[in-house]
This record gives structure tokens, sequence and C-alpha cells, in this order.
């Protein structure tokens, strides 16, 4: 399943890859993958923008705009202009989800 | 229950044997056991089987097996959120017997994953260092930085890990990545973070392998089990608002000139209360149980067709509508747009949409909402106006 079409936020700079690998570790999504020493971006649109990847990038080659956040908190966001938040606690039972 | 195989290893692991159900107690100080073991709890876990005696102190042993309050706790905590905190203590458990060399699982304190880890490691000997997520989900804790780098640096350097083990390998589930960056780990702490699968229970593959996760234990998942997992979470609390809902309905349908007439509330409002009713389970059950099948990406989409297709033909072909042309056009608009936003509200639990993506739909969906709202009840009143013979 994927989501909207380009509108993930990742970004991947090649320049400063070292190869390390670590981003296919991370990513839930196989969204890189290593070729000829090199990650590539191999569908941006499977991103959930969850951050593994830059948090874990050495080498400050990506960047995705993460944020925790859901719809209801969004449109709280839209209505007072404030920065969504967003409380994990109530049903922090789910396995998967967040909000 | 499971025999643990609680043989001193190595030096530094003196194992003791606690519990009554366990003969043989190798402690030389039953007593200290005991009360190590209490102290780890007001009464005794039936999850604990035992302590050792470690470098970093007397260790629980944990049961690699779930009792049957374990198993209601799952169904619990599946069910509704749990009132009080479902947590595990945080600090240092052991499985089996394990020694200097055995692997350190890192684990959230929320019970649930807790016990989905200790009964991966079945069979298996190890450490388990469970950080303090505030009875919080791996992934929801790394998402919230709590399952993170400064907590587990705390953890591994204040329980002195590196005298437990003569390894510096720490095993993190992987959806742990959101919020520990590993680097960062081993510079404060010299210790190495090997992220792991993302479920336990790919656990004994992925060490048998060496270290090495498959590309399906490193991809997340959204299986019909998962969502269908999730839709308590997405019906309960719409359902608790639905009874607010009803009052507004049956409010509208029993508005007379001369006052609010209960009988008239209820002959005229039932069929948009079941309509209603149907529209939140369009956007709560139906849309994430069809997800991969309902066309289009939009969630916003998804559930307003999910919504219009079980809507548009009650109201049309069965005595839920028919009362009037406009009531009927009132709750095709209306209910489809309730499926949608409720519909919309799920991508909190879905593991593949973004931020961004959410907020892109709401800038288009919200004023849609606010529009569907005031034209569904513009045509109510027109309708209310006609019936009452001022139209
Ligand atoms: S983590 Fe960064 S440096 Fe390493 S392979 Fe991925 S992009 Fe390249
Ligand atoms: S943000 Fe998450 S899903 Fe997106 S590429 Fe990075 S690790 Fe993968």
């Amino acid at each position: 399943m994927k989501y909207l079409k380009n509108v993930a936020t990742l970004a991947y700079d090649p320049g400063r890859c070292t190869g390390c690998g670590r981003c296919t570790e991370v990513c839930p999504h196989a969204v890189f993958e290593m070729q000829y020493g090199k990650a590539h971006i191999t569908d941006k649109d499977l991103c959930m923008e969850c951050g593994a990847c830059a948090l874990n990038c050495e080498f400050g080659a990506i960047t995705v705009g993460s944020g925790v956040g859901c719809a209801s908190a969004i449109i709280r966001s839209m209505l007072t202009g404030g920065e969504p938040t967003c409380g994990c606690g109530g049903n922090a039972g789910t396995s998967t989800g967040c909000c | 229950m499971k025999k643990l195989e609680l043989q001193p290893s190595s030096p530094e692991t003196q194992a003791f044997r606690g519990g009554q159900k366990h003969a043989g107690v190798l402690s030389q100080n039953p007593k200290a056991v005991m009360n190590a073991l209490s102290s780890f709890s007001h009464q005794q876990q039936p999850w604990i089987s035992g302590v050792l005696n470690t470098a970093c102190g007397l260790v629980p042993v944990v049961s690699t097996e779930w009792s049957s309050a374990e198993r209601r706790g799952r169904l619990r905590s599946r069910i509704s959120a749990f009132r009080d905190r479902y947590a595990v203590r945080p600090g240092l458990y052991a499985v089996g017997a394990p020694d200097s060399s055995s692997d350190i699982f890192v684990s959230a304190n929320y019970k649930l994953s807790f016990d989905i880890l200790r009964r991966s490691l079945a069979g298996m000997t190890g450490w388990i260092l469970v950080l303090d997520t505030k009875g919080i989900n791996v992934w929801c804790a790394a998402g919230k930085g709590t399952f993170g780098t400064a907590e587990l640096a705390k953890r591994v350097l204040g329980l002195n890990i590196a005298g437990l083990v003569t390894h510096s390998r720490l095993i993190l589930p992987q959806l742990g990545a959101t919020g520990v960056n590993a680097a960062e780990v081993r510079k404060k702490t010299g210790f190495t973070v090997r992220f792991g699968p993302v479920n336990a229970k790919d656990i004994p593959a992925y060490v048998r392998a060496g270290y090495r996760a498959t590309p399906a234990m490193r991809t997340i998942r959204f299986t019909l089990a998962d969502r269908l997992v999730l839709t308590p979470m997405e019906v309960n609390p719409a359902l608790r608002r639905f009874p607010l809902a009803a009052l507004v309905i049956l409010a509208i349908f029993g508005l007379q000139p001369s006052g609010i007439i209960f009988k008239n509330a209820w002959t005229g409002g039932w069929p948009f209360l079941v309509l209603c009713l149907t529209g939140l389970l369009a956007g709560t059950l139906v849309t994430p149980a069809f997800l991969p099948v309902i066309p289009f990406r939009s969630f916003a989409l998804k559930g307003l067709a999910a919504g219009a297709a079980v809507i548009a033909p009650l109201v049309l072909m069965t005595p839920l509508g028919g009362a009037s042309p406009l009531l009927d056009a009132a709750a095709i608009v209306l209910f489809p747009l309730v499926a949608s936003y409720l519909a919309l509200q799920f991508t909190g639990s879905t593991t593949f949409t973004t931020i961004s993506g959410v907020k892109k739909e709401l800038k288009f969906w919200l004023p849609v909402y606010i529009a569907g709202i005031a034209v569904s009840l513009v045509l109510i009143i027109i309708h209310k106006l006609e019936s009452w013979g001022l139209a």
C-alpha cells in the first residue's frame, strides 16, 4: 500500500553518502537499497516519514521532515494556528499505530 | 511451566534459583533471594521465575511462557486503552541462564512489548534491558523520543552493562531506530547498536543468521489482521461520540414551532440515527478492513468511497430513505463525509502514511467537511420549513 504521490519530504544527497548501509538497516519500508556502494532511493512514495534514516545517517546525507501528529491534532493546529501535538497516552496499546 | 536451566555458567553470573516451584535451590541464602524477588514487585509476578546474581546485582529471570492473565491483558489492551498503565519496571532481566557472552535485547517497558519479546526468546538465553518508555510501546515511544538515545545511554551506563558482558552488542527492535541514534549511543557508551527485526518473533532467526535480518524481517507490514486489531481503537472513540450526534439528530427531527416533540423526533429521526451509525462504521471498520481494495491513495477519498458505497444504497433502496428527497440528499451528502473524516483519523494508526500527506489531505478536506455539514443542514432546514407549511 502506498500513500499520496510525491508528498513525502524525504531528501537524499548522494554526495555525502559513504555507503555505510545504515539506512537500509533502519528503514521499515525498504526505501533505500545499496547500489555500487551508495544508497539509492527505490520509491519515495513508500516513505512514511518516520525519521529513522535521517537520525541514523552519520554523514548527514538524509533529511526528512518527521513529525508526530494525527489527523485530529493537525485539525486542532489548523484551527488554532499552533504546532500539532499529539498525546500517545490514550491508546498507547496499539502495536503499530500511534495517536 | 518451562523448566529453566539455571546453572552458574561463569564466575560473575552466579545463578540462584528462586521461587518454590523450582526444586533444588542453589542459593546460599534463600532469604536474600526472596527479598530481592519481592523488591521487584509487591507480590511475586508470575512471569518472574527466579533471580540471578550478576555483576549488575540481582537480576530477575523471566519465564518465556504467557500466563492466562497475560493473554487476557493482551486482549484488554487491544480493546480499550488501559486505565492503569500496563507497564514493567525498567531495568535488567534475564532469559534462561545468560552469561557474559549473551546478547542484550532492548525493550520498551510497555508490558505487551515486553511479553512478546520474552515469549519470542523461548529456548534462548540472553539479557533484556527494559527502558523507561512510560508504559508505551516501542514504535510510539521512539516517535516521542522516550525510547531514545538518552534513555538507552542512561540505562547502559547506570546499570554498568559494560561490567556484565564481554562483548559490546546491543540488539534493538528496528522500529526503535526512529528514536535511537546508533552512532550517538556508541559515542556515549561504547556499545554498538544493531537493529534487529521489526517483529520480535523473528529474533531467533535473526540471531541464528549471524545478526542478519532478511528484507522481509526489515519491512513493516499492514495485514488484514494488523488492521482489524486496530479497529476497536477507531470504533470505540467514535461510538463514544455517537450519543451526542444522536441527540442532535433527534432534536432536529423533533423540533416543531411549538417545541421539541419526542414522538416526531423518533419517527422522523430513527433512519438518520441508523445512517449515522452506518457512516461511523464505514469509516472506522469498513475502511480499515478493506483498505487495500478500496480505490484511491487518499484516506479521505477511501472513506468517502466506503461511506457512499454503504449509505447511498441504504438511502435509495430501503425504508431508511424516501421520506423526502431533501432528507435523502442531506443524508447522502453528510454521512459519507462522516466516514471520510473518520477514515482520515485512521492514518494515525497505519504504518505507511505521512504527516505531510495528512496535512495535505486536511487542507483540502476540512473545508469540504464544513461545507458538507452546512449544505446538509440547509437541506434539512428547507425540509422542516416545507413540512411546517412555511416554504
Ligand atoms: S546511512 Fe547515510 S551514509 Fe550510510 S548508506 Fe545510508 S545514506 Fe549513505
Ligand atoms: S523516514 Fe522512515 S520510512 Fe522514510 S525513508 Fe527514512 S526510514 Fe524509511
